[in-house]
């Protein structure tokens, strides 16, 4: 008899008590169930919303993976500066991925060990099916993360998120806000010595602050802010080899993820390609200001203002942001057209805030959720204009 | 206890919890948003709320037969605003760094709108003693969430509670901050208030069901 019998028997066994759900969930997860989704946002999907979920982690795992290995990489090359010359040769080592994962995997773990005993301790409260919202956003969760950040930390947001961020508004499928932003946004908030400066995204770089051996970890936008030319080159930040959150610095791979996703039509392309075109706008427009003279060298916008207008597209968290987080179908607008205004105004905002705010380097987290909130507005008029255009139409013919 | 009869005791206790004006009536939000980073700023304007607004029904409801009802706001007004300079001024004179740390508030508890409510609904239509319990009461009310969230904020935010340290000492790592503890900066900020306001309600609300509205 194999595990799909005894659980299957534990659950005949549990049926109708308090604990059901949540060996349902336990079940569901593990096998492919045989119904598909039948509420929230989901339910125009003909899959399980498990499929769905199951997905986009498919997507998330290359991130993962290399997150692990440049959490070791960044570690030992701010120590022995001479590794950056050779960045590949130098980087999928036994060293970096010992040192990655014994970093990185703890963060997963408390992501997900944490987000699904609150999920599960709603469902047995309100007598409903363990919701599977939270596999996602369990693995988003550490990819978006500074590598560095306290476990307790960590803990405190992942309740704060999934609690206010979606079972107060009902759970899965109902929430207004993207849960894994709503979780960074509350570290960002909450801890910002922990979430943003040049000592938290490198390895062991808090800990040696102020030693002798310190190792600085400033990322591409920090020294950007600060008017210093970045030490990266260009195709260093395009694979990834660059310090920042834990997943999101490798534009190739994202940007692989992002056609993985697009090809089995779970990210919408049009969110993805508008918020790509609302970054691009963005920094010409910056750059064109600084062209025309408007900005001096000795302004603090100078550095992000004058940075090529399509470097945004692969320095900090924009990308990463644009691919799995914009593109979540709960919170983003629902019709074609919506999306495309949608999708262009959270890169245009991005730039904008990340160039402008000092105190917030990374402005799509900010933009992302700015925009989740005007989403339904968006819709609304969306379909209000479409009745109206109808109307007018039908008022043509009949008259 | 017979100091009060049952109605009237009903007035003092019902804006405790039943009835309150914040998590119930959904009034006077804005200054619960604004100042309780700190328990005693919290402490202090709660008892500023309740002498103006006890004080405010009794007059109003003194004055209730002479007042035209035509001008009865600007009247209504005028109280609230002698009132409140009364307690502005025993601030500036008694506690003057508290009261640069509610700096406008105080002066803001003239547009608070629980006070002008407890006028409209309550002290024009019941004599002095009543209203003076239902200001009371109402006040209360309002400031007992204060001082919830007023308490709530400090002791996370801060690590302090009325100023002493009482999870230990963030900068020479002592008490909890020696196990790696940090202060929450986001309840410094006014929207944490509001979020630690809406779990208040959620919390009242589920153990007293019939609370939750269609």
């Amino acid at each position: 008899m194999g595990l799909k019998q005894n659980l299957h028997k534990l659950k005949e066994k549990y049926k109708g008590t308090k604990m059901a759900p949540a060996f349902n969930a336990l079940h569901t997860f593990l096998y492919t169930p045989n119904e598909t989704t039948h509420s929230g946002s989901h339910v125009r999907s003909a899959d399980d919303l498990k499929r769905t979920m199951n997905t986009v982690i498919m997507a998330l795992i290359p991130c993962l993976i290399f997150g692990i290995f440049n959490a070791g990489y960044q570690h030992y090359a701010a120590i022995d500066h001479t590794l950056r010359l050779d960045p590949l040769g130098n980087f999928f080592t036994w060293d970096n991925f010992i040192l990655g994962a014994w970093t990185v995997l703890p963060l997963v773990i408390v992501s997900y060990v944490v987000g699904l005993g609150v999920e599960f301790i709603f469902a047995i409260i309100k007598g409903h099916e363990v919701e599977e919202g939270y596999l996602v956003t369990g693995m988003l969760v550490p990819l978006i993360v500074p590598i560095d950040i306290p476990l307790w930390m960590l803990t405190v947001a992942v309740i704060f998120g999934v609690v206010i961020g979606k079972e107060v508004f009902g759970g899965t499928g109902m929430n207004i806000l993207n849960p894994a932003l709503t979780i960074r946004a509350f570290l960002f908030f909450a801890y910002p010595t922990w979430m943003s400066g040049d000592k938290v995204w490198v390895h062991g770089a808090k800990a040696m602050a102020g030693q002798p051996d310190a190792i600085s970890g400033e990322t591409i936008l920090g020294s950007l802010a600060q008017n210093h030319e970045p030490i990266y080159s260009v195709w260093d930040m395009f694979w990834g080899f660059i310090p920042g959150s834990v997943g999101e610095t490798s534009t190739f791979l994202i940007l692989l993820g992002g056609l993985f996703l697009i090809f089995t039509k779970i990210g919408s392309w049009r969110i993805m390609l508008s918020a790509v075109l609302g970054a691009l706008a963005m920094g010409l427009i910056f750059n064109g200001v600084v062209d025309a003279g408007w900005i001096k060298e000795g302004s603090s916008f100078y550095g992000l203002m004058s940075e090529t207008y399509w470097h945004h597209l692969i320095i900090g968290g924009l990308a990463f942001g644009i691919v799995y987080m914009a593109t979540d179908p709960v919170t983003a607008s629902q019709t074609n057209k919506g999306k495309w205004i949608y999708g262009f105004l959270i890169g245009f905002i991005s730039v904008l805030i990340r160039v402008f705010n000092p105190a917030y380097p990374e402005g799509v987290m900010l933009a992302i959720l700015l925009m989740n909130v005007f989403a339904p507005t968006i819709d609304h008029y969306v379909v209000q204009g479409n009745i109206k255009k109808r109307m007018k139409r039908l008022k043509a013919k009949t008259a | 206890m017979a100091l009060l009869s049952k109605k009237d005791s009903k007035l003092i206790l019902d804006p405790l919890a039943d009835n309150n004006p914040i998590t119930i009536q959904v009034l006077g939000i804005c200054s619960a948003l604004a100042i309780t980073a700190q328990l005693k700023a919290s402490i202090v304007m709660a008892v500023s709320v309740i002498f103006v607004l006890g004080i405010g029904n009794v007059v109003i409801s003194l004055m209730r037969n002479i007042i035209p009802s035509k001008i009865r706001i600007i009247v209504q007004l005028v109280v609230v605003a002698a009132l409140v300079i009364i307690v502005d001024q025993i601030l500036k004179a008694f506690a003057y760094s508290l009261s640069k740390e509610l700096s406008v508030f105080i002066g803001l508890i003239i547009t608070n709108c629980i006070i002008m409510g407890r006028f409209e609904a309550f002290a024009l239509g019941n004599g002095p003693w009543r209203s003076f319990l239902d200001g009371v009461g109402n006040a209360a009310g309002y400031g007992l969430i204060l001082i919830i969230v007023g308490f709530f904020r400090e002791l996370l935010g801060s690590g302090t509670l009325l100023g002493f340290k009482v999870l230990g000492d963030p900068i020479s790592k002592t008490g909890l901050y020696a196990i790696g503890y940090e202060n929450n900066g986001f309840m410094l900020l006014s929207p944490m208030a509001l979020i630690v306001i809406g779990l208040i309600i959620w919390v009242q609300r589920s153990r007293n069901k019939e609370l939750i509205e269609e």
